[in-house]
């Protein structure tokens, strides 16, 4: 008994420094984000903030459109999740659970771009949007990766493991190719779905430098690119830079907190499958 | 009229081809059109013309890319601490203890949260004055006052240790998954033999784990050598390219000297290096490396 106590004792302790660990970074930027001036600089540091103030993040929003900012984050990933999601799932449906001429070679030919080395990706993905004429758009921020190869193969997976008998029975009751589809197929695999919409909406949101590439109007950039920028616009005010960071992790914290079971699943099932 | 077996075709293809419209564009014709790219002197100024190997032979007497390529070769000492940290951390919350779920989650938020927020925190408590220090400090450890990420010799460590801290609890999960698809029966049944906790774990855990170190590895050795954000955001490759690694420099060559050809083939090298892991990784796998009870 006595044994067993000092063992779990001995668990969470480690388990509490490990969240620390963890966590610290996070919670000293809140911390830091909450002082008056005087006191951020200070040292010995001061860990939990005294006098709280929340002149930061008032400041913060005046200084930078971070309104904009969020705004912008929100539609680049919402159209980017949004777009993977459709060309993605009717793309692998069909190399799911058709035969036609040439399946095998699209298929392969998707596979081995996983493999081929690019080591120009991201030049010729900038030549390509300047002639396209999207440079300093949305659309040239999701347009590449807009489709993931990724993404196919674990759909495709996901509709070849359905039973042909589900397909067979709406073909006799006379359902045409998109119903099928749509109410009988879709439905069935939601659990790639889901797994593929948190992968992608981490992606979007927290990328970085590609936005900083194809943006040239800082008002256009989302959060991680804006934060990047206000870091060199004030590197002498810290308080600022830390209350931005801070309400641009909230949100990503919030939907991992809501889906935390989905995440990890599908952090795990992807790597496993 | 179509018959029934042509329309079938038509539905597929319809289906296929935005995909594979924007495949075409964005993943077939970048892959083609950058190998030649590579021969070139392609660039925002002056005019383009076909220079053979002259990049190549360029970046290996570049010392620039030589000391990035060092460095990034040398990035891949996060992976072994990487692997025993996480493992550590899946055997530690592979309990029933109550509140267990709010640590792995907590452990995971690293892992959903940019990097760039990440670094800017770490930047900020790397600061001479900063709270790394202070630690150090008060556990009598150093005395303090390393400014970590202006000094040549601590700010390449300084920025692994920063994709180790966000890596963590990504492997941990795997490992967790791992864990749990163990039988639990083998460590029962050594527990009965006579076996204590610690040798079950080394004996029994560990030799059923390796299938997932392997893929756990390889998958951190091939972010390790295409590194990017990190870097970038905590040190930009400086102090005097003490941190620079291979991903930033190629960034460098093309988006601020616009010498995309030169860029292009630099990428060229790593992505060859990051293939060769690759190969290394089909192979393994398909050796049934990846099948536990194989």
């Amino acid at each position: 008994m006595v044994n067993r106590v000092a063992g779990a004792a001995v668990l969470y302790t480690l388990m509490i420094l490990t969240a620390l660990f963890c966590l610290g970074p996070f919670l000293w930027l809140l911390s830091t984000s909450l002082k008056v001036n005087a006191n951020i600089y200070q040292f010995p540091p001061q860990f939990i903030p005294w006098p709280i103030t929340f002149k930061n993040f008032i400041d913060v929003f005046n200084i930078m459109p971070l309104w904009t900012n969020i705004w912008n984050t929100v539609l680049m990933t919402a159209m980017g999740v949004g777009l993977n999601l459709l060309t993605c799932t009717i793309m692998a449906y069909p190399l799911a659970r058709f035969r036609f001429p040439g399946r095998n070679l699209i298929f392969y030919a998707i596979i081995s771009t996983m493999i081929l080395p690019n080591g120009a990706g991201m030049i010729v993905h900038f030549l390509i949007i300047q002639k396209m004429g999207l440079y300093n758009t949305l659309l040239g921020i999701v347009l590449p990766s807009a489709v993931t190869v990724f993404n196919v193969f674990l759909l495709r997976q996901a509709f070849i493991t359905i039973p042909q008998e589900m397909e067979d029975a709406a073909r006799i009751d006379g359902a045409s190719e998109f119903r099928i589809f749509w109410n009988i197929m879709v439905p069935m695999i939601r659990p790639a779905i889901a797994t593929i919409v948190i992968f992608d909406f981490m992606a979007f949101w927290n990328s970085f430098i590609w936005p900083i590439v194809v943006l040239d109007d800082p008002n256009k950039y989302p959060l991680t690119a804006a934060l990047q920028y206000l870091q060199g616009e004030l590197s002498y005010n810290f308080p600022y830079i830390a209350a931005g960071t801070v309400i641009s992790v909230i949100p990503i914290i919030i939907v991992f907190l809501l889906l935390q079971k989905q995440f990890i699943n599908g952090m795990v099932g992807a790597v496993k499958g | 009229m179509l018959n029934t077996r042509n329309r079938r075709y038509l539905f597929a293809y319809l289906m296929m081809a935005p995909g594979l419209l924007l495949m075409a564009i964005f993943t077939f014709y970048p892959i083609i059109y950058g190998l030649p790219l590579t021969f070139t002197n392609y660039s925002v100024i002056g005019e383009t013309k076909w220079i053979g190997l002259a990049n190549f032979k360029r970046a290996f007497s570049d010392p620039d890319f030589l000391l990035a390529l060092k460095n990034s070769i040398l990035y891949i000492i996060v992976v072994p601490v990487i692997q025993i940290l996480s493992i550590c951390m899946a055997i530690l919350v592979n309990n029933n203890l109550k509140g267990v779920r709010f640590f792995r989650v907590s452990y995971f938020v690293p892992v959903v949260t940019s990097m760039v927020a990440a670094a800017i925190a770490w930047k900020w408590m790397f600061e001479q004055k900063g709270i790394i220090n202070f630690i150090l400090e008060s556990a009598g450890i150093t005395n303090g006052n390393i400014a970590w990420l202006a000094n040549p010799d601590t700010a390449l460590y300084a920025v692994m240790f920063v994709t180790v801290w966000k890596g963590l609890g990504y492997y941990m999960m795997i490992y967790l998954a791992g864990l749990q698809s163990i039988p639990s029966e083998l460590q029962e049944a050594a527990k009965i033999d006579g076996a204590n906790r610690a040798q079950v774990i080394r004996h029994v855990t560990i030799p059923l784990l390796q299938p997932f170190v392997l893929l756990c590895s390889l998958l951190s050795v091939m972010s390790a050598i295409r590194v990017f954000d990190e870097v970038y955001i905590m040190t930009g490759g400086g102090p005097a390219h003490a941190s620079m690694v291979t991903g930033v420099y190629t960034y460098v060559k093309a988006f601020q000297d616009f010498d995309f050809g030169y860029a292009a083939a630099i990428g060229l090298i790593v992505s060859l290096i990051v293939m060769l892991f690759s190969i290394i990784l089909f192979k393994y796998g398909k050796k049934g490396g990846l099948n536990y009870y194989g």
